[in-house]
């Protein structure tokens, strides 16, 4: 039984292997090296690209259900009545974005308008390259430079984006470039400062070496995930909110506030070049999604030992997917925040959080062996609860529920 | 404590979003094509022409005062009297509308011409899915599009229709109550003439011209509604 | 403090605008944006010239004109009936306010008297009106902050219930058509009380709802407090009225002042703010609409019997004895009044609207100065203006 569960665990890789192997006798030597890699980029191009249009319809069917309507249910197989529940929806908008015109502002710079979409596409995929999808499943295992890898190329997502915002030539799109610039620069520290911690409890850069840092079992079922201790709790959602201020989701999405300044840097891109960007800012959700379960979900593990028997990419997909659903329901409850308040938001709170967190995350390493459980527990939370409690406190003195009076 | 009011509000979508799946409450919407909401009987969209008889051209109640042409606040309607006259539900010779255009896409449904209408005539339909390729022709709705039978109204809306209905009833037995009094003073005066003739005849005098105020009719009370 | 107050104690104007703000001499540095009037948060077609220091508005030019259909020659030239459709189309969220405005003012001029069933369908329908106003406020509100649609969807499907009641009675959804001078078109259909009862028994728990889901949250109190804020001077001199009067700290409102038609009957309170930000604007409006419950609670309970129209009323050939009057009501935006003078023909001779949304409008620039883009949006939303209303 055992073997059965990991030939399906294992299956992607056998079958690259196999390929490979058969490959060797056809194909010349200097080929192999292209069509390995050419193998291990087929199914990431397939996997999260389908995951994005899907996501695209369960978003908006959540968000309806979360406001009391139906969401899309009708596109389903074209000429018959079958309706697949809607989720033929993102084929037909697929199509609708190819055939649509693509307008360029006359006055734009029409080769950095074209290049912008792209230059956003090209790093977010690349981000893929390093992340464990599943056991020995790791397009590109950087044993020394994983993360600093995904960061770096995060980073780059940044000129692009003023790229776009730079080159239609439009009031609107600069706005919403600048705030995207200011916004991606501050979150990306404290970002950094929460999967930092990470780094230094597993000692290592790769990304399948924090995974394998987690596979520990403790009390006979549980995996040592890194969300099982106080600085790991409080340093996921510190990154979960670093994560989604990076890919401009609610509340933070103020680079593309529709209400305010209409759709931000893509305002003036139309057609397949829009859908580009679209698809360029949910993979890079999706990426954020994969590090933050590397770091801090145990990866490809499962979180208890009797359920490993379910694939590892399994297990990957099953809390990527969870964690979109965390995203979209945040975004069907929250209001955006103001420029000011969020980088206050970055400098004020979550830097301070961060760096506290770092500190706890020392003291939890070096009180191994010496203190006991309960007490590095309770002290782990107590440093990081009464930090917290304390900048709320400053947050509630500036505003809070009021009384009202009432004349008869 | 910070985060708390975040919370309290993820709770509130997601009841939310579970009551829209089992909760009729929440999830008020029906998915139009197939499934519909009976229209409220009160409801109106566009005027229609209410006719009595089977050929609705014939049976218009419509005498083409062009009160409603008048009172249009968009002044949507377009009416132009017919040169002859015909016989309406009274029985009385009255005029009728050559030519009744209502111009929808102007229309905006106040009901104001249905207020002023002394005859009856003009009330609101329910028929919402009016919409056409043709935007110029195709929004000028013509007397014939706008003739509806009088059982089409009282089907939509069934106490107006009652009370309309009612207003005519009374109207036809006041004309017939008038007629019946004319047919009576004309028989009285005849009667009167013919007695005068012979009582001239007998005393061999001129008769004086005979007061032909006939008897006004009081107005009947107003039938129960039907 | 009250109107009276507050008038004696000011004097002069205490306000003064930030003269040094306009940037003269900083031309290339600041960046001019017209927003508007194709944007999505504008509520229509309404235009804001913004000139920017980085996100900081340091100019605010209202324009606005774009939606002007001429209402008040067209009534000119028309009947008086005919010009009570047109009203709807004013506020097309409250038509029924609308129309008992416009109403009053011919009662008043032609000197009808409104039978107290009447009476009482117009206090109704008016406070539903109000409830459904406030509950779309804070819904565009709460849109126009980024909250993605969802509290609008749920102001949205409570206001639906009172869509439907509103349809019962008078046939149309947004543009009724409904007051006469000298009472209502038609009376209650039958059954329309027992179901008016029931909606506004529920609505408290909807209120409740909407509160838990956003006047505790955080981002809420941070993007409200202390933006657009608007002091009881400023607000007194530029003639604000309604719920961003109350909300600034002045008890003033039509209902007790004037206590027109049966509104001194019912107790209510009126809720006011102390800061005259956006925040207590949309508290004041979240408590008025409990207050608005408490009025319609009884009120449905005695409706008494009786006609609905002064039988003195004229529906054709309506032409009132030459002279003046000005009916005013506390529409769910703020004074709503019409002013008419009658020559003794069919029509006004002079018909002019006194809308609050135009003249709550008017201190935009004064609650934005100074704050950014996102603030200036709020504070718009605040304002809640109608342009079928402000251009008219």
């Amino acid at each position: 039984m055992a073997e059965v569960f990991q030939a399906i665990d294992q299956f992607p890789v056998t079958l690259k292997t196999w390929l490979l192997g058969h490959a060797a006798g056809v194909m010349p030597e200097w080929a192999l090296p292209l069509l390995s890699a050419a193998l291990s980029i087929t199914p990431i191009l397939a996997v999260f690209p389908l995951l994005f249009a899907l996501t695209t319809v369960i978003e908006r069917k959540g968000l309806g259900r979360i406001q009391n309507r139906r969401g899309p249910n009708r596109v389903g197989i074209p000429l018959t009545n079958i309706r697949l529940a809607g989720f033929g929806q993102f084929i037909a908008d697929g199509i609708k974005s190819l055939t649509k015109e693509d307008i360029v502002p006359r006055s734009a710079d029409k080769v950095v308008h074209f290049l912008a979409p792209i230059a956003l596409l090209i790093p977010v995929l690349l981000t893929y390259s390093v992340l464990p999808f599943g056991r020995n499943m790791v397009p590109l295992d950087l044993p020394q430079t994983g993360l600093l890898f995904f960061f770096a190329l995060g980073a780059s997502t940044e000129l692009s984006v003023f790229m776009a915002g730079w080159s239609s030539r439009n009031k609107y799109s600069l706005l919403g470039a600048m705030r995207a610039i200011a916004q991606m620069v501050s979150y990306e520290i404290p970002l950094i400062l929460s999967a930092l911690t990470v780094v230094m409890i597993a000692g290592t850069l790769s990304l399948s070496g924090i995974v394998e840092s987690q596979a520990e079992v403790r009390f006979g079922f549980l995996h040592s995930w890194h969300l099982f201790t106080p600085w790991g709790l409080v340093g996921f959602f510190l990154f979960l909110t670093a994560a989604a201020a990076e890919a401009n989701r609610t509340p933070f999405d103020l680079p593309e506030a529709e209400s305010e300044i209409i759709a931000g840097y893509f305002t003036e891109y139309s057609g397949f070049k829009f859908a580009i960007f679209f698809l360029a800012e949910y993979l890079g959700l999706f990426a954020m999604c994969g590090l933050g379960i590397t770091l801090f979900l145990g990866g490809w593990l499962p979180p208890f030992k009797f359920l490993g028997f379910i694939p590892s990419w399994c297990w990957f997909l099953g809390k990527l997917v969870a964690l979109i659903l965390l995203f979209i329901w945040l975004r069907g409850t929250l209001p955006r925040l103001r420029t000011d308040q969020l980088m206050g938001f970055a400098w004020k709170f979550l830097l301070p959080m961060t760096l506290i967190n770092l500190f706890v995350a020392g003291l939890w390493h070096l009180s191994v062996t010496s203190v006991p459980m309960t007490v590095r527990w309770i002290g782990g939370f107590a440093l990081l609860a009464i930090p917290y409690w304390l900048l709320g406190r400053g947050f509630e003195a500036k505003v809070g529920k009021r009384e009202y009076r009432f004349a008869n | 404590m910070l985060g708390t009011g975040i919370l309290k509000g993820m709770v509130e979508t997601a009841k939310n979003f579970a009551g829209s799946y089992h909760d009729p409450e929440r999830l008020t919407t029906v998915e139009y094509p197939e499934q519909r909401i009976a229209p409220k009987e009160n409801a109106r969209q566009f005027p229609m022409l209410i006719h009595d008889t089977e050929d609705p051209m014939k049976g218009l109640r419509c005498v083409a005062c062009q009160i409603c042409e008048k009172e249009c606040p968009p002044q949507c309607i377009y009416i132009v009297k017919s040169k002859d006259k015909r016989a309406d539900y009274k029985g009385q010779m009255q005029f009728y509308p050559a030519t009744f255009d209502i111009d929808i896409s102007v229309c905006m449904s106040c009901q104001i011409c249905v207020e002023v209408c002394p005859f009856e005539s003009i009330k609101m339909d329910t028929e919402f899915e009016l919409s056409n390729t043709d935007r110029f022709g195709g929004l000028l709705i013509h007397k014939e599009q706008l003739a509806k039978s009088n059982e089409h109204y009282r089907k939509i809306h069934p106490a107006d229709a009652a009370a309309s209905d009612a207003v005519l009833a009374a109207e036809v037995a006041k004309a017939q109550a008038k007629a019946k009094a004319d047919a009576e003073a004309k028989a009285a005066k005849a009667a009167a003439e013919a007695k005068a003739k012979a009582d001239a005849a007998v005393a061999g005098t001129v008769p004086a011209p005979a007061t032909s105020t006939a008897p006004q009719p009081t107005s009947p009370p107003a039938a129960p509604a039907a | 403090m009250t109107l009276q107050d507050l008038t004696q104690a000011m004097g002069k104007p205490t306000f003064q605008r930030k003269a040094e703000v306009i940037g003269i001499g900083r031309e290339g540095e600041l960046l001019e944006v017209a927003m508007g009037p194709q944007h999505p948060s504008t509520h229509g077609v309404f235009r804001m010239d913004v000139v920017l220091d980085g996100e900081t508005i340091v100019k605010l030019k209202p324009v606005f004109g774009y939606l002007h259909r001429n209402h008040e020659k067209i009534a000119e030239n028309t009947s008086y009936l005919a010009s009570m459709p047109y009203t709807d189309r004013l506020d097309y969220f409250c038509s029924l306010t609308n129309n008992w405005a416009y109403a009053l003012s011919v009662e008043k001029l032609a000197g009808l008297q409104v039978p107290e069933r009447a009476e009482y369908i117009r206090l109704i329908t008016a406070e539903l009106t109000r409830l459904l106003n406030h509950t779309c406020l804070a819904g565009f509100l709460l849109q126009d902050m980024g909250a993605l649609g969802t509290p609008l969807m749920y102001a949205f499907r409570e206001r639906e219930k009172i869509l439907d009641l509103i349809e019962s009675l008078t046939g149309a959804r947004m543009m009724c058509n409904y007051m006469r001078f000298g009472g209502c078109r038609c009376d209650l259909p039958p059954g329309w009380v027992d179901a008016a009862k029931k909606v506004v028994a529920e609505y408290s728990k909807f209120l409740d709802e909407f509160e838990t889901l956003l006047s505790g949250n955080e981002i809420l109190m941070a993007r409200t407090q202390g933006v657009g804020k608007l002091s009881a001077e400023l607000a007194v001199s530029a003639g604000v009225t309604g719920p961003m009067l109350r909300a600034s700290g002045v008890d003033y409102d039509l209902r007790k002042v004037d206590a027109y038609g049966i509104y001194a009957r019912y107790p209510f309170r009126i809720p006011l703010g102390t800061h005259g930000d956006v925040y207590d604007r949309y508290m004041v409006r979240m408590l008025e609409m409990r207050e608005s419950l408490k009025i319609l609670e009884p009120a449905l309970k005695d409706i008494p019997e009786g006609p609905v129209v002064d039988p003195k009323a004229k529906l054709r050939g309506f032409r009132p004895k030459p002279g003046e009057a000005y009916g005013r009501i506390e529409g769910p935006k703020g004074e709503l009044g019409f002013y008419l003078i009658s020559d003794g023909s069919p029509n006004p001779y002079r018909y002019r609207v006194r809308p609050p949304s135009l003249i709550n409008l008017t201190v935009l620039e004064d609650m934005c100065l100074g704050q950014t883009v996102a603030d200036a949006i709020v504070s718009l939303g605040s304002v809640d203006i109608v342009l079928g209303e402000v251009d008219r």
